[in-house]
């Protein structure tokens, strides 16, 4: 009872408030979406936090990115034990460069005063499951040994479940309560993310790397207003006008 | 040729007189703010000094504006695209807080309510971002009249051209001199800020130039705020927003002068439309740095060439701007007379507001150490000007000093010329030789003197107008949709996002 209700109720309940309300919040209040940097008020031990926090967690993130995506070829890989300690111990760099990134980040809002007084409730909230979240994967890596093969072969047929709604629990049910509760955590951040500054991460410029450098919007068509100008081509003119590629 | 339009300005430095109104009539209307306590889109700087924040000017530390390269693209001093993606967690030239200063307000309360006592109860300051107290290290205008001064005049960055012994001389205590600086957001032809916004947030309006962030687009990156050359971007630290000077276009659609302009005291300021050639931006940017104020001037469109004004109609640029464009003032100054120069050109992002830069002191100086008030001359001719013309250059022409002698020399052409008519302690001579050295005659002469003595608000601002009930009839198909659903700000108080 308790195992359906955390492993297949708590998850489509998290995943459908991150779509909606996620969505919803964009569509009402674009005004929220931040990155909340407090690195003005506090820049130099920011870096020994935010640096390794965001390449840790962004490693981490597309190992199991890649391990959902492909389970078959990873568990492949593993076959050969090189190969296993080699993704192991990548694993296990990302998640300690996560775990020292945030520990710094937490020393660095515990202790001064400014970044203290931009710290919401819900800051703290997503910090204490980031950091339970980080200290439990790690945990992981380091005392058992054939973590990415377990996620593949167990945790993954389980997740696939979830995504094609025939949920099926069996696989996770014998995993031990470190990876259970890993696994409990992870649902409670997405669940979380759309009430936080976690926002941020669904607004990745990446668009900016093609983009020319200059934007001129025009708040009218300047042809069409006033000149004499085809409708057709106005139209294939308006908003967006660009100067000095 | 691609005709637009950018509403543009003067400051006329040898008006200022440092009162600071500008900056509190803006604080007033934009900036009295939760997390905008600290920003002032318009300040008022002492010259040499450090400025606002410190030594903004440095981009060695900030790493501002753009650099002139090799294959004809300039690119941002901060590096390329893809820096900005990896630097987007930490932001390596970001200013802190400290540079600009840390608000603070005073415990007013402990006045009334401290409990008797033998002593005098005092109003300790506290900080507006952790509401603690705090010691004061900076504030606004910290260097305030402070020309001359060890800490904040001596570490302009300005003195780079210098040598040891012109710098030495400006601290002599009878030799010392300062100016003042107001500084606005320069809504500038190829901002810096625009191409380093990450989120595309930023923009230049096609209309008349502006340079805005859309603040539901912001998402708070911070490149912009080391981007800008001059510092004219501000992060909120509480909404994680970026926010900068908007011109007061609210004002502005309503044909009325920004709020730094209207309260000015001395009238210094002066605003009108310029035409310019967006056609030819890039080769602007593309020449060294001593041609760089000749090139700006070259963008700018004659409103009374018939081409010119043929081109602009076809880019939908109405008749009653163009001929408010014919009346602007900035255009005179800039283009006509060439008296009004950028700031600081060498950051290359094409700033539009112009100074003019400042003639005085003309009398006084120590002979024999002895201070002489009266010369054998009546107004010390500009080589003897306490401000070595180097320092200016650096400031106005990027280290071109005849762009800046001839700026100076024809305001002290003018000031002959009117001394002769109004006194007449000159002789006719000296007068004509000077206007011959500057190429005016003597109708320029008299309409440089009127335009800088005693224009009225209407010629000092000159605001073309902007047409907003033509861009509201272009938002929708159904007009009448807009009417009334539309204003400015925002519907519900822009709080902090969680």
């Amino acid at each position: 009872m308790m195992d359906n209700l955390l492993f297949i109720v708590l998850p489509y309940i998290a995943v459908t408030l991150f779509v909606v309300v996620s969505i919803y919040r964009y569509i009402t209040d674009k005004f929220s979406y931040s990155s909340l940097s407090s690195q003005l008020l506090e820049s130099d031990e920011l870096f020994y936090g935010v640096v390794p926090w965001h390449i840790g967690i962004i490693g981490a993130l597309t190992g199991h990115l890649i391990g959902f995506l492909f389970p078959k070829e990873v568990l492949w890989f593993n076959g050969v034990p090189v190969r296993l300690y080699i993704l192991e111990t990548t694993g296990l760099v990302f998640g300690l460069l996560a775990l020292i990134g945030i520990v710094a980040l937490m020393w660095r809002r515990i202790r001064m005063p400014r970044i203290r007084s931009v710290t919401s409730t819900v800051d703290t909230i997503v910090l204490v499951l980031l950091f339970a979240q980080v200290v439990l994967g790690v945990y992981t890596a380091l005392f058992y040994r054939w973590g990415s093969s377990w996620y593949a072969a167990s945790a993954v047929p389980y997740l696939r479940s979830l995504l094609f709604f025939q949920p099926d629990i069996e696989m996770v049910k014998p995993l031990p309560h470190i990876i259970k509760t890993h696994i409990i955590n992870a649902f409670l951040i997405i669940a979380i993310f759309p009430f936080s500054r976690l926002v941020h991460m669904v607004s990745l410029p990446i668009e900016y790397l093609w983009r020319p450098y200059q934007v001129v919007i025009w708040n009218w068509n300047r042809k069409k207003i006033r000149g004499q100008y085809s409708l057709s081509k106005a139209k294939e003119d308006s908003n967006m006008n660009v100067i000095g590629r | 040729m691609d005709v637009r339009l950018q509403v543009s300005m003067v400051f006329h430095l040898d008006k200022c007189i440092g009162c600071h109104t500008c900056s509190i009539a803006c604080k007033n209307v934009w900036t009295d703010r939760k997390g905008a306590e600290y920003m002032w889109w318009n300040n008022v700087e002492t010259k040499p000094g450090t400025g606002y924040p410190t030594k903004w000017e440095d981009q060695s530390k900030y790493n501002g504006g753009w650099e002139k390269k090799d294959n004809g693209k300039p690119e941002l001093k901060m590096g390329n695209r893809a820096s900005r993606l990896i630097n987007i967690f930490h932001n390596p030239s970001l200013p802190k807080m400290d540079d600009y200063y840390e608000p603070f307000t005073y415990k007013y309360e402990d006045l009334f309510d401290s409990p008797e006592g033998a002593d005098q109860p005092t109003a300790r300051p506290i900080s507006m971002v952790t509401g603690k107290f705090m010691d004061i290290e900076a504030g606004p205008n910290w260097d305030d009249d402070l020309g001359g001064s060890p800490v904040y005049a001596e570490n302009d960055a300005n003195f780079e051209g210098l040598s040891p012994e012109e710098q030495q001389e400006l601290f002599d205590v009878e030799r010392l001199v300062f100016f003042y600086l107001p500084r606005i957001c320069n809504h500038c032809l190829n901002p810096a800020c625009v191409a380093a916004c990450p989120s595309g947030a930023i923009y230049k309006r096609g209309e008349d130039g502006i340079v805005l962030i859309n603040q539901e687009v912001c998402r708070g990156w911070r490149m912009c705020v080391s981007a800008c050359p001059y510092k004219k971007t501000y992060y909120n630290w509480s909404t994680g927003k970026s926010e900068k000077c908007i011109l007061c276009f609210p004002r502005l659609e309503t044909g009325q002068a920004p709020a730094c302009f209207h309260s000015c005291v001395g009238r210094i300021r002066y605003l009108g439309g310029i035409l310019y050639d967006a056609d030819r931006l890039t080769d602007a940017l593309n020449v060294d740095d001593d041609k760089l104020v000749d090139a700006h001037r070259d963008l700018i469109l004659d409103p009374r060439d018939p081409v010119v004004r043929e081109k602009a109609k076809e880019n939908g640029i109405d008749e009653r701007t163009l001929e408010a464009c014919e009346r602007s003032p900035v255009y005179r100054y800039v283009k006509e007379w060439k008296m009004a120069l950028p700031l600081h050109s060498e950051f290359r992002t094409l700033p539009m507001l112009f100074y003019v830069p400042p003639l005085l002191p003309v009398m006084a100086k120590t002979e024999n150490g002895v201070y002489e008030t009266a010369n054998d001359e009546l107004f010390s001719p500009i080589e003897k000007a306490r401000l070595p013309i180097k320092y200016l250059a650096s400031l106005f022409s990027a280290g071109n000093t005849d762009q800046v002698s001839y700026a100076l020399k024809k305001q002290y052409a003018v000031r002959l010329f009117k001394r002769l008519e109004t006194v007449g302690d000159v002789s006719e001579e000296v007068v004509n030789y000077a206007l011959a050295e500057c190429g005016m005659d003597a109708e320029e002469a008299e309409a440089v003197y009127r335009l800088t003595s005693l224009p009225t608000m209407d010629e000092r601002v000159v605001i073309p107008p902007m047409h907003r009930e033509e861009a509201m009839a272009m938002l929708d198909d159904d007009m009448w949709e807009q009417k009334g659903s539309a204003g400015f700000g925002f519907r519900e108080a822009p709080v902090r996002g969680a």
